[in-house]
């Protein structure tokens, strides 16, 4: 990983056409579209993320990249994006995009919840919450207007649901509930994405669909961030990979990191040093005793030591 | 009062004849009901409905605490400026303290409203027993907080419960994209820098705002109900979110109407209560009859589902028997020798599959017969369908393929056909599985069917 060129702000591209658009398109900077420095991320104060760095391959050559995001459960895959989306406050460290701080980067990120996380049952149709990736750039009073709802119909016919627009959501298969999240962040036409396993539990031709359309988001010049729990097709569907357990264990283009000796690194052994300090941290019972007896052998007697295993932790209310 | 007199003096109160303090009282109510209704939706979609409850019931302790200080102040305790606006601050600290209590590690958030309900709830209770004490609380008519009684408004409060149903469904009019999107999907709204603080914030005060307005009339136990009860009604009748908050926003107005005109006519009654009580009835309604997700609705749904399904296995079964017999699936001795129970040919009778011959023979008519055959290749087709592609045995597949033969399509049947490499609709494909057809016992059908066709 090459250290970032530090902070470069918008203003670095002198050939942008100074008008108001200019603010929003982040223009053939150097800068990449996603920059994590430092972060650390804790759940009552037990860190889940640890210090962790990352730059999103550039995609000032006009070529985006599609990002795989692969590690254990509890590896801190979702939090990492959660984190970069300001949804989970950072315990340390900063994020940027395109050079620049979350508030001013808003409107050129886009974001694929799990699918799990809503209530397919609320009383709207699969057209209006396609039209939702279009409230950014609408004001806060402002109905969503004619032009949203074509812009709307537009996105699902690019992920083949046109025809169901009118379903209420709760009536659409799964596969069909994840290509109508596909089309509200198309919506948002936005130049960075983070998606949150958009390929979980869905069917053979909705993956294909998903697939192509994030090629097409990458040939368009499009950076998406893919957490991602198949491993098999990694190197099918993704031009990169961040293997992430707690920490970034590697990153990189999937030829190069995606080897059986960091998998190994991510799946394998786990550092359970490291699990039973942030036990302690979070003042969980007996942790701090077993982190001195962790290189005795395992008692064969008595209670298995659980505090190898990580400790459950109680994610923040949103 | 004769039963008559009382109905005469409803209709005059629901025709707003009542009056000018009836009239009133009924027009402020529905807006106040309107409002509540409004909101509640998006309370309910939210999930808040606990919360709403909990900020209600936390005014009580605002409402006597207000009439102690005035009174101690030696104002007149009774002032309903005073008193609301001592439940407004109740409730903003009621509704303060479940969220600090949620963030506590071992309380979880149904545990935290709780919690605040009760105690706040008890303290009103008690500080409601030192305002009886003072000179002048026991007739303040502080009680009426409690269940409601529209009675006791005067036509100035009145104008108060409209100018803030306005105000929220204003809110709720300027607001609606953002409340509508904070509802469904919270974590979308924050990565999309979307005021989602502001927008839940605002259901949470525009629920203490109609909480507040509304105690005199509905009274803080049943304000709630109010809020919840139209929206959750109104959920069976629709799939779209503004169709919701507005068909939750009339039910909420008509039982308000209703409610505060019966409680006009019965003055003993609370107000609150039979609001409430109309509500409840408007919910059991759709319940029940809802086109869509109605009880009844799906009972019906269910049921001529069941008689589809029963209908094509007797079709089926008789041009199975034909095919056993070497017969025609029209002919009488198919009929018999399918052997049909009684429920099964009543089935077939009520979809008019079923003639009879001049001998009173039944006999499939000639459309039944061909459905029958259509059927019979629709199974015969998943099976083998299942026996080469899934690797069934004939004998599983036979089971498999009576359920699927019942999604009646005809893109699955091109499918099918394509999967399977038939060329055309070619002959009837043999079963895979013994059908076990047994021919007529009774000569008696086959003398008479020989009898029908000389």
């Amino acid at each position: 990983m090459m250290t970032p060129t530090p902070n470069t702000t918008s203003k670095t591209t002198p050939n942008t056409t100074p008008n108001t658009t200019a603010n929003l398109n982040p223009g053939p900077s150097a800068a990449p579209p996603l920059s994590v420095r430092d972060v650390t991320v804790a759940y009552q104060r037990r860190p889940v993320l640890w210090d962790v760095d990352y730059d999103a391959p550039s995609s000032s050559t006009g070529k985006g990249s599609l990002v795989a995001i692969v590690g254990p459960n509890g590896a801190g895959k979702s939090t990492l994006i959660k984190a970069c989306l300001g949804l989970v406050p950072l315990a340390t460290g900063r994020v940027e995009f395109f050079g620049r701080p979350l508030k001013a980067a808003r409107r050129l990120i886009g974001y694929v919840p799990q699918r799990e996380s809503v209530d397919w049952e609320f009383p709207v149709s699969a057209a209006d919450v396609v039209a939702m990736g279009r409230y950014g750039r609408l004001g806060w009073f402002t109905p969503v207007g004619r032009a949203d709802k074509l812009a709307a119909l537009a996105c699902l016919e690019k992920v083949g649901i046109a025809d169901l627009a009118d379903r209420q959501i709760g009536q659409l298969s799964g596969g069909q509930q994840q290509r109508v999240f596909i089309a509200r962040a198309l919506a948002q036409e936005a130049r960075l994405y983070f998606m949150d396993e958009p390929f979980a539990g869905v069917d053979a031709a909705t993956e294909a669909t998903i697939v192509a359309v994030l090629r097409s988001l990458a040939d368009a010049g499009v950076t998406v961030m893919c957490v991602h729990h198949d491993l098999q097709s990694v190197p099918r569907w993704f031009d990169h990979v961040v293997l992430l357990n707690t920490r970034v264990i590697a990153a990189g283009p999937v030829a190069q990191v995606f080897t059986p000796e960091n998998l190994h690194l991510t799946y394998g052994p786990r550092l359970t040093l490291l699990e039973q300090a942030g036990s302690a941290l979070a003042g969980v019972e007996g942790a701090g005793v077993s982190v001195g007896l962790r290189s005795a052998p395992a008692p064969t007697t008595g209670h298995p030591t659980r505090s190898g295993e990580p400790t459950r932790t109680r994610e923040p209310t949103p | 009062m004769t039963l008559q007199q009382s109905a005469a003096q409803l209709l005059d109160v629901w025709l707003l004849r009542g009056g000018h303090t009836a009239t009133a009282v009924s027009l402020g109510s529905a807006l106040l009901g309107a409002s509540a209704g409004a909101i509640g939706a998006f309370a309910l979609l939210r999930r808040r409905a606990l919360i709403a409850d909990a900020i209600a019931h936390a005014t009580l302790p605002g409402v006597a605490a207000a009439f102690i200080v005035a009174a101690w102040l030696g104002a007149d305790g009774r002032s309903l400026p005073v008193l609301l606006t001592g439940a407004l601050i109740a409730g903003v600290l009621g509704g303060i303290t479940v969220q600090a209590l949620s963030r506590v590690r071992l309380l979880s958030e149904d545990g935290a409203m709780a919690s605040v309900l009760a105690v706040f709830f008890g303290a009103g209770v008690v500080l409601m027993s030192v305002v009886q004490t003072l000179p002048g609380g026991g007739q303040a008519g502080l009680k009426n907080f409690i269940f409601g009684q529209a009675a006791a408004i005067s036509t100035g409060e009145v104008m108060l419960a409209g100018a803030c149903a306005i105000t929220v469904l204003l809110g709720i009019a300027l607001l609606f994209k953002e409340l509508g999107l904070v509802c469904f999907d919270p974590g979308f709204a924050r990565a999309a820098g979307r005021p989602a603080l502001l927008a839940d914030g605002a259901i949470v005060a525009m629920l203490l705002l109609v909480s507040v307005v509304g105690l005199q009339m509905v009274g803080l136990v049943m304000i709630v109900a109010l809020q919840i009860i139209p929206a959750a009604a109104a959920r069976f009748w629709t799939d779209r979110l503004w169709l919701t908050v507005v068909i939750s926003a009339v039910i909420g107005a008509a039982s308000c109407y209703v409610g505060a005109g019966i409680s006009a006519v019965l003055p003993r009654t609370p107000t609150g209560a039979t609001i409430v009580l109309c509500a409840g009835a408007v919910l059991a309604l759709s319940l029940l009859a809802a086109p869509r997700y109605g009880v009844l609705a799906m009972g019906v749904r269910r049921a001529l589902w069941g008689l589809r399904v029963a209908r094509s296995h007797a079709l089926r079964r008789v041009a199975e028997c034909a095919e056993g017999l070497g017969a025609d699936a029209q002919s009488p001795e198919a009929f018999a020798a399918a052997g049909l129970t009684r429920p099964h040919r009543l089935v077939l009778r009520l979809f008019g599959d079923i003639r009879l011959t001049p001998s009173a023979l039944p006999v499939l008519r000639r459309v039944a017969a061909r459905r029958a055959l259509a059927l019979t290749r629709a199974h015969r087709w998943w099976e083998q369908y299942l026996v080469s592609h899934a690797r069934h045995d004939p004998a599983h597949a036979d089971l498999i393929a009576d359920v699927l033969e019942h999604a009646d399509n005809e893109e699955f049947m091109e499918q099918l056909q394509a999967e399977l490499g038939l060329q055309g609709a070619g002959p009837m494909p043999a079963s895979p599985h013994p059908l076990g057809v047994v021919a007529p016992k009774f000569n008696a059908v086959a003398e008479a069917a020989r009898a029908d066709r000389t």
